[in-house]
C-alpha cells in the first residue's frame, strides 16, 4: 500500500561514496614525489584482487613505491577519515549538538599532553633524535582515553542529572587543564617544541603497514557500535523523554554512543595526531546535501570522510614541495572558513 | 477493568513532594481531564503515570504494574504527547510519524511493511497524507499538533497521554484537535488521560475531570461536579461564574 520509503541510505549516494573512496584512492597513490599514470594504478589496484592478474604497465620499482609505500599511508588515511567524521557525526547525534566534534571531551587534550610527556622524557631519556619515540601512539591512545573517562568522572561527580550539557562543560575543564599542563611542560623542555608540534598538526608518515593494523579494531569495533545505532540516533532526535515513551533507553544509548565514538577518534589520533574539523565539516556537508536521518548520514561520513582524508593527504604532500604540510594545517584551513559558514546557515544545516 | 489505575502516586523532585498520594482511575474509553492551578503537579503526575519519571505508588495499565513492564511493551500500551515537543529539524513529516513505529521495529531492523502501512494509515485518518513528504519545521502549529498526535497514534497503543495538548494553538485549532481526540478515542475505542489549562473547553470534553492542587487531588468527578465557583475560589484564588453550558460549565473569570 505504502509507496513512501522511510528515511534513510540512497541508493545513489552510497554508489557516490563508493566512487569518490575510488577516486580518491587512485589519485591518492598516484601522485607525490614520483608521478604515476592513475590508469596504470587503478589496473595494479585490481591485481591487489586474488586471481586478478592485468598488464598495467608500471615497472617492479613503480609497483614497490604503489603497494609498499603508498598505499599503506593511502589506507591509513581512510581509516583515519572515516573515523574522525563517523565518530563527529556520532557526538553531535548523542549531544544534540550540531558543534559537537570528536574532540569534545578531551581526547585532543589528553593526547596531545601524553604525547608531550613522552617526547619530553624520551628526548631528556636518549639526547634528541628526530625520530619519534616508538611509545607515541600508545601514548596519545592512553592520554586520550583518560581524558574522556576524566571528563566522565567530572561530569557525574558536577551534575546531579548527567545531562549532556554537563559532560560537554566538564569536557572543556579537562581540555583546558590539560593544555594548561601540556603548555607548561613544553616551555620547560623548549628542545621538545619541534617534534610536540609536528605530531600535534597530524601526519600520516608511515612505515608500512604497522599503524594500519593497530588501529583497525578499534575502526571495526567503533564502526560496528555506531552503525547499530543508527535508527535509534533518528529516534533521540525527538529528545530523551520521548525517545523513552518510544521504548528507547536514551541514556544507555548516548553512553555507548560516546564511549564508541571516544575509542575510535582516541584510536585515530594515536596513528595521525591532532587532526581537526574532519568531524564537522563532512556531516555537516553530507546533511545539507543528503538529508538529516544518521541512517544515512553515518555511512556516508565513513565513505566521505575516508575521501576527504586521504585527498587532503594528497594536497598535504604535494603542495609545499620537498617539506610536507601538516595534514592538521590542511584540515583547519579548509574547516575553520567552513565552520563559520555552517554557523551563518544554520538554520538550513540541521541535526 | 479500569484502563488506568493510580494508587498513591508520589512523585519527589530534589526531594520536594510535587504530586502527594494521589489516586486516579480511568476507565476503558474514558476521557479524564487533569486540571489545576500553575505549579499543581498536573504534568509530573502525568509524566509518572507515562512511565517516564520514577515515582512512589502504583501504577497500572490494564491491571499490570507499570514498573514490571518492559520499556517496549509499555511504548505498545500507552502512548504520550508532551507540552510543546522537540521538532528534530529537516525531519519529514512521514519520518517523524514513522518514528511512532519504534517499539515494534526489533533492535538493528528496519520497519516492516505493516509499520510503513500504519503510518499511511494514521496520516490518512487525520488528513495529513498532503503534507506526508513536508518537512515538519516547515508547516503550521495547527498541522503541526495533528502531526505529533498521528506518531502517537502510529504506536497502536489503547492509551493516550496528552500533556496540554492545544497550549500552542489559537481556540479555532484547539477546538478542531479536541474533536479530533473525540472522534479518534471513538472509532479506536481509545482511552485518554490529559492535563488542560482551559477549563471551559476542559469541561466540554472530559467524561470526567480531576482538580489537583498542590500535589494533591482536591476535586474529582463529572466537569460539573469540579468545575464550581467554590472549587475554583479555593484553589485558582479567582473569582468566576459559571455558565451552564451544552456540553458542559462554561467558566468565566470575572473581576473580584
Amino acid at each position: 500500500m505504502s509507496s513512501r520509503r522511510p528515511a534513510g541510505l540512497r541508493p545513489v549516494w552510497l554508489a557516490a561514496g563508493v566512487l569518490t573512496v575510488l577516486v580518491s584512492v587512485v589519485l591518492g597513490l598516484a601522485f607525490g614525489s614520483v608521478s604515476l599514470p592513475p590508469g596504470g594504478v587503478a589496473v595494479e589496484m585490481l591485481n591487489l584482487i586474488p586471481g586478478v592478474r592485468l598488464n598495467s604497465g608500471l615497472t617492479e620499482r613503480e609497483v614497490a613505491i604503489l603497494t609498499q609505500l603508498r598505499l599503506p599511508r593511502v589506507v591509513l588515511g581512510l581509516i583515519v577519515g572515516a573515523m574522525l567524521a563517523m565518530a563527529g557525526a556520532a557526538y553531535q547525534g548523542a549531544f544534540r549538538n550540531p558543534l559537537a566534534d570528536p574532540h569534545l571531551l578531551g581526547v585532543a587534550a589528553g593526547a596531545g599532553l601524553a604525547v608531550t610527556v613522552v617526547i619530553v622524557l624520551g628526548a631528556t631519556a636518549k639526547g634528541g633524535t628526530t625520530e619519534l619515540p616508538i611509545g607515541v601512539p600508545m601514548a596519545g591512545f592512553a592520554g586520550a582515553l583518560g581524558a574522556v573517562a576524566l571528563t566522565w568522572l567530572l561530569g557525574a561527580a558536577g551534575g546531579r542529572d548527567r545531562s549532556p550539557a554537563t559532560l560537554i562543560l566538564a569536557g572543556v575543564a579537562v581540555s583546558a587543564f590539560l593544555s594548561a599542563a601540556q603548555t607548561y611542560l613544553l616551555q620547560r623542555h623548549v628542545e621538545s617544541l619541534r617534534e610536540v608540534y609536528s605530531w600535534l598538526l597530524g601526519r600520516l608518515a608511515t612505515a608500512g603497514w604497522h599503524d594500519v593494523l593497530v588501529v583497525l579494531p578499534y575502526a571495526v569495533i567503533t564502526a560496528a557500535i555506531v552503525l547499530a545505532h543508527r535508527r535509534e540516533l533518528d529516534v533521540l532526535t525527538v529528545g530523551d523523554a520521548e525517545a523513552t515513551s518510544l521504548g528507547l533507553h536514551p541514556e544507555r544509548s548516548r553512553y555507548l554512543l560516546i564511549l564508541a565514538a571516544s575509542l575510535g577518534s582516541a584510536a585515530a589520533v594515536s596513528v595521525s595526531g591532532l587532526i581537526g574539523f574532519v568531524g564537522i565539516i563532512v556531516p555537516h556537508t553530507l546533511r545539507l546535501l543528503a538529508g538529516p536521518s544518521y541512517r544515512g548520514l553515518l555511512p556516508l561520513s565513513m565513505l566521505f570522510g575516508a575521501a576527504f582524508l586521504a585527498l587532503t593527504d594528497l594536497l598535504a604532500r604535494t603542495m609545499g614541495g620537498e617539506a610536507e604540510i601538516p595534514i592538521g594545517v590542511i584540515t583547519a584551513f579548509l574547516g575553520a572558513p567552513f565552520f563559520v559558514l555552517v554557523l551563518r546557515t544554520s538554520r538550513a544545516a540541521p541535526v | 477493568m479500569s484502563a488506568i489505575e493510580v494508587a498513591g502516586l508520589t512523585v519527589r523532585l530534589d526531594d520536594k513532594v510535587i504530586v502527594d498520594r494521589v489516586d486516579l482511575d480511568v476507565a476503558s474509553g474514558e476521557w479524564v481531564t487533569v486540571i489545576g492551578p500553575n505549579g499543581a503537579g498536573k504534568s509530573t503526575a502525568l509524566r509518572a503515570i507515562g512511565g517516564l519519571l520514577p515515582f512512589g505508588g502504583t501504577v497500572r495499565w490494564h491491571g499490570q504494574a507499570v514498573d514490571t513492564m518492559h520499556r517496549r511493551e509499555r511504548a505498545k500500551a500507552v502512548a504520550m504527547v508532551l507540552q510543546s515537543p522537540v521538532v528534530p529539524p529537516a525531519m519529514r513529516v512521514f519520518d517523524y510519524v514513522l518514528l511512532g513505529r519504534t517499539p515494534y521495529v526489533p533492535p538493528l531492523g528496519r520497519e516492516s511493511a505493516a509499520d510503513l502501512a500504519a503510518a499511511e494509515e494514521v496520516l490518512a485518518a487525520l488528513d495529513l497524507t498532503p503534507f506526508a513528504g513536508r518537512r515538519l519545521d516547515k508547516i503550521s502549529g495547527g498541522e503541526r499538533q495533528r502531526v505529533f498526535l498521528a506518531r502517537a497514534l502510529a504506536q497502536g497503543a489503547g492509551i493516550l497521554l496528552l500533556d496540554e495538548p492545544t497550549s500552542a494553538l489559537d481556540i479555532g485549532h484547539q477546538q478542531e484537535v479536541l474533536e479530533l481526540v473525540d472522534r479518534l478515542r471513538a472509532e479506536r475505542g481509545l482511552t485518554v488521560l490529559a492535563t488542560m489549562h482551559d477549563l471551559t473547553t476542559a469541561g466540554e470534553y472530559a467524561d470526567r475531570m480531576v482538580l489537583l492542587a498542590g500535589g494533591r487531588v482536591v476535586a474529582a468527578g463529572t466537569p460539573g461536579e469540579v468545575l464550581t465557583e467554590d472549587n475554583l475560589a479555593a484553589h485558582y484564588r479567582v473569582k468566576v461564574r459559571i455558565i451552564p453550558g451544552d456540553h458542559g460549565p462554561l467558566v468565566v473569570a470575572v473581576r473580584g
